[in-house]
């Protein structure tokens, strides 16, 4: 990475003369090409510490005893108590719980939105059957619905499945996205080339075997995808969970968090040890594949 | 593709002359009735493969899609006319338009829809401005630029709860490092959690912080596509790097733009997390004077507080033609939009 950038440094100083007959105004030439100068840095600066520092100081705070954050002027820097109040929170406010049923619920919705996606997908993208349009149409049109909308009927179905408080009623209606089939969709119809399948259809291969062998191969990069924003998604869905599942019952991170904040005298440090609980694991995600991350959504944005 | 019984006789010939594919290939000449119905299954098996699989495939989506996505959806509005208690959920009573006239003169209601639609302007526009300006800046040429690419994108990852935590911590009246910044520079502290404005801002400030860098990216994905020669002859032409940006970007990204503008306004509509953990005071009515709660948390407080589920899905549906409403409006400008081109 630094070492292209360094090279492209090096070339480019020599560049403009040659080309800039005009003078100064040669330099709003090829626009994004341009180097950035000092105040595109310095806004960008200033703009990358406003995103990260309420991130750094709820660590600071969850170093912090409750006292401490009671008092002018706000503490800046790490103080000794964080192991303190992570032990709290872990033990005493069910994040441990919360943690793992965050996990196991993340892992599978994400696991099954991106296969059943795939599949879907696949057969909207490269298949002929009736109704097709149609119900790609739906697809797309509830894909503008917000969940609020059926949070009541879903509420009444899970309480008449006896569902309530387990994980299974945050779970299953989730299993399925209409983004994910569409998203798929997209990539599929372009990066999936018809001959393909028709060479495998004319080897005899059955669909399945089509979808193991062609499909999902091809797929991958897109899966990959898929699967990070919805595990991201699901790992920080707040509304549907918050009313089938308890505080103290059973709880998925986000959850218990809201538990740890309703008490008579909320303690604001160890509120924000488990603030710092539920975003860890996915701000270390953010460190290891940031930068997959980011294509993967600069990339959705494109095709979806 | 196109012929799918075309391929049958193709597929089903080659094993009999490939000979090594199938051991019994060598007495195929003389055709053996069980080898002729073997062939016969095998093509059987494959047209209702070809025929049947793509229904197989959407299947399993569409059997989740219609359990817990559109018939909730549908649903909802036949529960609107009815009073159900969350006590006893299973149990309805028909009640006619009676959820929709109260909430015709429910003050608190028209409240929230002020709320949400104050709430989601003064999240939405400055957030969209300003991923438009940092995505151009990151289209530079830069040092660090992933670094800088990803730390914008972090605040993705918090949830609502974590966020609004924080910042609640943040615009704390005595002691949030808000407030004492302000005091260093020698104003006063403001009452972030009593002010219609001063709450409603600080609210919107936590979904800025929070989808700020998302739709800088999407920004930016577009503007990697937008051709260079546009910004070359807009350049011979003596354009600024402003005016640049106001009549090659800008115009390059209206699809983009708009399909953010639809995304931030659904996203605006349902606001309830953020409005629900900023009142530090623990409960749903989004301020002591209802002054920043939204129509997601007015419906919340109406279904899981007070018990009325009925009348909590008058107001999901209410939200949803007002969508559908955002939606129709959005169409017609859409259109506008293509025409003046």
């Amino acid at each position: 990475m630094s070492a292209t950038v360094s090279s492209r440094r090096t070339l480019d100083p020599a560049a403009p003369p040659p080309t800039a007959p005009r003078g100064g105004r040669g330099r709003g030439r090829a626009g994004r090409q341009l180097h950035g100068g000092k105040i595109t840095y310095a806004v960008l600066i200033l703009f990358t510490i406003g995103s990260l520092f309420p991130l750094v100081w709820t660590a600071v705070a969850a170093s912090r005893t409750n006292t401490r954050l009671a008092q002018t002027p706000p503490p800046l820097w790490f103080g000794g108590n964080l192991f303190n109040n992570l032990d709290k929170a872990w033990n005493g406010a069910n994040m441990g719980t919360a943690l793992l049923n965050t996990t196991v619920v993340a892992g599978t919705v994400a696991a099954s939105t991106v296969l059943f996606s795939t599949v879907a997908g696949f057969a909207f993208a490269k298949l002929r059957f009736r109704f097709k349009n149609i119900l790609l149409m739906l697809t797309i049109g509830t894909m503008m619905v917000p969940p609020q909308l059926s949070v009541v009927p879903l509420y009444m179905m899970v309480a008449k499945l006896e569902w309530t408080d387990q994980l299974q009623a945050v779970i299953v209606p989730t299993l399925v996205s209409a983004f994910g089939v569409f998203f798929m969709r997209q990539y599929l119809s372009q990066a999936l080339p018809s001959e393909l399948i028709e060479a495998a259809r004319m080897d005899g291969a059955s669909s399945l075997r089509i979808i193991w062998h062609v499909v999902f191969p091809a797929a991958r990069p897109a899966m990959a995808v898929l699967g990070m924003l919805t595990f991201v998604q699901s790992w920080n869905d707040f509304f549907w969970p918050f009313i089938a599942l308890t505080q103290n019952g059973n709880p998925t991170m986000q959850v218990a968090l809201t538990g740890l904040s309703r008490g008579y005298t909320p303690d604001q440090s160890l509120i924000m040890a488990g603030a710092l609980l539920g975003t860890l694991p996915l701000l270390i995600a953010f460190v290891l594949f940031g930068k997959q991350i980011v294509g993967g959504i600069m990339q959705g944005a494109v095709k979806g | 593709m196109t012929a799918p019984s075309g391929f049958t006789p193709d597929t089903a010939a080659p094993p009999a002359g490939q000979g090594g594919a199938a051991p019994r290939a060598a007495t195929a000449p003389a055709p053996d009735p069980a080898e002729q119905r073997r062939r016969d299954r095998r093509s059987r098996r494959y047209r209702l493969d070809v025929r049947w699989s793509p229904y197989a495939f959407v299947a399993p989506f569409f059997v989740f899609f219609a359990a817990f996505g559109l018939f909730p959806l549908l649903y909802t509005g036949w529960a609107s006319l009815h009073q159900v208690e969350l006590t006893n959920p299973t149990h309805m009573e028909w009640a006619g338009w009676h959820n929709y006239s109260r909430l015709w003169e429910d003050e608190f209601f028209w409240k929230a829809l002020r709320n949400t639609f104050t709430i989601g302007v003064i999240s939405t526009v400055p957030q969209l401005m300003m991923a438009l300006g940092i995505a151009h800046l990151l289209n530079y040429r830069l040092r660090a630029s992933m670094f800088f690419r990803v730390a914008i994108l972090t605040p993705y990852a918090t949830s609502v709860a974590a966020a609004t935590l924080v910042f609640a911590l943040l615009f704390g009246h005595d002691y949030g490092m808000v407030n004492w910044s302000l005091g260093l520079v020698g104003l006063d502290g403001v009452d972030w959690q009593n002010g219609t404005w001063t709450s409603q801002i600080a609210v919107s400030t936590i979904v800025i912080w929070r989808w700020t860098g998302y739709n800088a990216l999407i920004y930016l994905a577009a503007m990697q596509a937008v051709p260079n020669d546009l910004y070359e002859s807009a350049a011979l032409d003596g354009a600024s790097r402003w005016k640049q940006f106001l009549h090659v970007t800008v115009p390059s990204l209206r699809p983009t733009i708009l399909f953010t503008v639809v995304v931030s306004t659904i996203g605006a509509t349902q606001l309830f997390g953020e409005p629900l953990l900023f009142n530090t005071a623990g409960t749903a009515t989004g301020g002591a004077d209802h002054q920043y709660q939204t129509l997601g948390l007015y419906m919340y407080e109406q279904g899981w507080v007070n018990l009325h589920l009925g009348r909590a899905s008058a107001i999901a549906w209410t939200m949803f033609l007002i969508l559908l409403l955002i939606a129709a409006a959005n169409a017609l400008f859409a259109r506008r939009l293509r025409k003046s081109q």
